[in-house]
């Protein structure tokens, strides 16, 4: 099967490169819009992206597997990703992050991102959101969410279960 | 006197009604102090010189005496002046967003509640400095945040305050937004370049890749962080004197300082820099409102968690001149330190990026070190060795004393670690940042450490004496 970006993101990302005096400077925008797109970054998508920037595949293959934000494996359509830094950590986001698991059945102990088997939810823990006055925080995909106590984690994961 | 918020750069963003967009940012005076700066005639001094607008605004800036709110404040009328502006090269402006040192969420809120306060300050610092491109480097995470600034960017176009000929000054620029992707080391100034050009962030060395010199596309370059910019606008409406006036000699300015952890209210308070002490942020009912009740304070992370812990109770020593113009050592309890970069400085810390985490009696200290080593073996780049491997080293350790499998050498085995990775032994201060923590945390609570390693050992001792016996 060939990668086909649909007209509109592609404009939308030659846009994105105009902004920069060399083309190299926009990868991590291209990964972004791609995978905000596509879900997660394929061998393919990472391909397109090097032959529209004038790079070789490692160029971008490289950024992928650095950058915490990328991926190459899809996740649940709702990915919560619970801060798991000093200062929440301190205002309760593993109880949340047991909370999280719990509730979606999910094994809390294993190591690293985890999904539902119906492919609705990842749970993972990530580095410091920078909001540690409201802590615990987490975000359900591009959405924030600040101050989440155990109750608002329940009606978090009721908004996005019904 | 109590100390009180100075409210500056958030004078209005938490004002009920105060919204992100443009009309409302000029309601409040927005965009006054650009017009106020592409207006300067240039200005002949009493020596005869010709000072051009671009200089004069430098000049206020450098009389300011801010520093910069990043983490190293750093002068930032220091670093403009370092800049090449012989070179025939461009000179890029890119504003740090990247707010990613734990315990810090104070550009968060000037992005997300006041985003033209920050364009204005970007396109003054830009005007100042000759630059016709500039990004801002905003960590991924921001997603609203980096929505924001582009509606702000493309109000200020249309209004004519970006773009071609500005205000018909015959000044161009063009900010654009720039997504960073989750990596920490991305706010240290030289891996954001690297970031910025389409690479891995690993840090340049210096010499020679100083940004001022060869920066972004091996040009000129300034990066500043989103607050000092802001600041930079309130300069040139004050004058650079008159800013001075606030806060203490040599910590001009306010600052926002960032509280977290185990406080009343934990939260974000604008303050005159040197102003407000360690005590008053955090016990004054008018900041932290004072620990949890029946808490008693264990520890203060003073400066976003690559600082050195203070100890409570412990005493410092601060140099000082007498009225009589002698030296003085004063010593004061850590709390009684006035909250400035130089003071804690001289505490052996530092501010850092201002960000203040409070741990009280209840916090296992090991597993407090044991979460901040686990975000630094995360966070290196993995281009030095000692940091690479130490961070992991100290992390391991770290998770396995949380675990109940330390031995009584931890505590000695974590110094030495820390001990090897900075002084000059990695390319960026991310060595130093990750073994801080490391050797405070270790230093003064050494015995809880060792008891805790020692308990272990003891345990597993037993136990398998125990499993031999049966």
């Amino acid at each position: 099967m060939t990668f086909a970006v649909p007209a509109n993101l592609e404009a939308e990302i030659d846009e994105l490169v105009s902004h920069y005096p060399q083309k190299r400077s926009a990868s991590l925008m291209v990964l972004h819009a791609l995978q905000d797109h596509f879900g997660y970054l394929t061998p393919a998508a990472m391909e397109w992206t090097a032959a529209k920037l004038g790079l070789q595949p490692i160029n971008v293959l490289e950024l992928v597997t650095f950058y915490p934000m990328f991926r190459q494996q899809p996740v649940g359509r709702f990915h919560l990703k619970i801060c798991r830094t000093l200062s929440c950590a301190l205002g309760g986001s593993h109880e949340l992050h047991r909370q999280l698991c719990a509730k979606l059945g999910l094994d809390a102990h294993a190591h690293g991102a985890q999904t539902t088997k119906d492919g609705r939810f990842t749970v993972e823990f990530v580095e410091c959101l920078a909001s540690c006055g409201t802590a615990p925080v987490m975000m359900v995909n591009d959405d924030f969410y600040e101050g989440v106590t155990p109750q608002k984690a329940d009606e978090i994961i009721g908004k996005y279960t019904s | 006197m109590p100390a009180v918020e100075h409210r500056l750069i958030l004078k209005h963003a938490d004002t009920p009604g105060y919204t992100p967009d443009l009309a409302c940012y000029q309601r409040h005076g927005g965009y006054d102090v650009l017009k106020k700066a592409l207006a300067l005639a240039p200005k002949t001094t009493p020596d005869g010189k010709t000072l051009s607008p671009q200089e004069q605004l430098r000049q206020e800036v450098t009389t300011s005496g801010l520093r910069g709110r990043g983490g190293a404040g750093f002068s930032c009328g220091m670093k403009w002046s370092l800049v090449d502006r012989k070179s025939g090269k461009p000179i890029y402006l890119v504003c740090n967003a990247d707010e990613s040192e734990p315990g810090t969420f104070k550009d968060r809120q000037i992005i997300y509640k006041d985003p033209h306060q920050l364009l204005e300050g970007m396109i003054i610092s830009s005007f100042a400095n000759d630059v016709r491109l500039a990004y801002i480097y905003i960590r991924g995470e921001f997603v609203e945040g980096a929505k924001i600034l582009n509606r702000a960017i493309a109000e200020a176009r249309a209004a004519g305050f970006l773009g071609r000929n500005i205000l018909a000054a015959g000044f161009d620029l063009e900010i654009h937004v720039h997504r960073g992707a989750g990596a920490y080391i991305c706010g240290e100034e030289t891996g954001l370049i690297e970031s910025l050009e389409g690479k891995r962030p690993y840090p340049r060395i210096k010499p020679p890749y100083f940004p001022a010199v060869l920066g972004l596309y091996q040009c000129p370059t300034i990066v500043n962080n989103v607050e000092t910019l802001c600041h930079v606008k309130h300069i040139v409406a004050m004058g650079g004197a008159e800013y001075a006036k606030l806060g203490t000699p040599n910590n001009t300015g306010t600052r926002i300082v960032c509280l977290s952890g185990q406080v009343q209210r934990p939260g974000y308070f604008e303050v005159e820099v040197g102003k407000a002490t360690l005590r008053e942020i955090i016990f004054d009912p008018a900041f932290g409102g004072g620990l949890r009740d029946g808490r008693k304070l264990k520890t203060i992370i003073p400066g976003g968690v690559s600082s050195k812990v203070f100890k409570a109770g412990e005493k410092v020593k601060l140099k000082g001149r007498g009225p009589d113009g002698k030296e003085t050592v004063n010593e004061l309890d850590v709390l009684d330190l006035p909250y400035d970069f130089t003071s804690l400085m001289a505490a052996g810390s530092m501010s850092g990026s201002g960000a203040v985490i409070v741990l009280d009696d209840s916090t296992d200290i090991v597993a407090a070190l044991a979460n901040i080593s686990t975000f630094f073996a995360h966070e290196s780049c993995g281009q030095c060795t000692p940091c690479r491997e130490g961070s992991l080293w100290m992390s391991k350790a770290l998770d396995r004393l949380t675990h109940g499998g330390g031995r009584a050498q931890d505590a000695d085995y974590l110094a030495k670690i820390a001990d090897n990775i900075p002084g000059g032994r990695t390319i960026c201060a991310f060595g130093e940042a990750c073994s801080w923590p490391v050797q405070s945390f270790v230093g003064k609570f050494k015995d809880e450490f060792a008891a805790k390693g020692a308990a272990d050992q003891a345990r597993r001792q037993n136990n398998g004496q125990a499993a031999t016996k049966t």
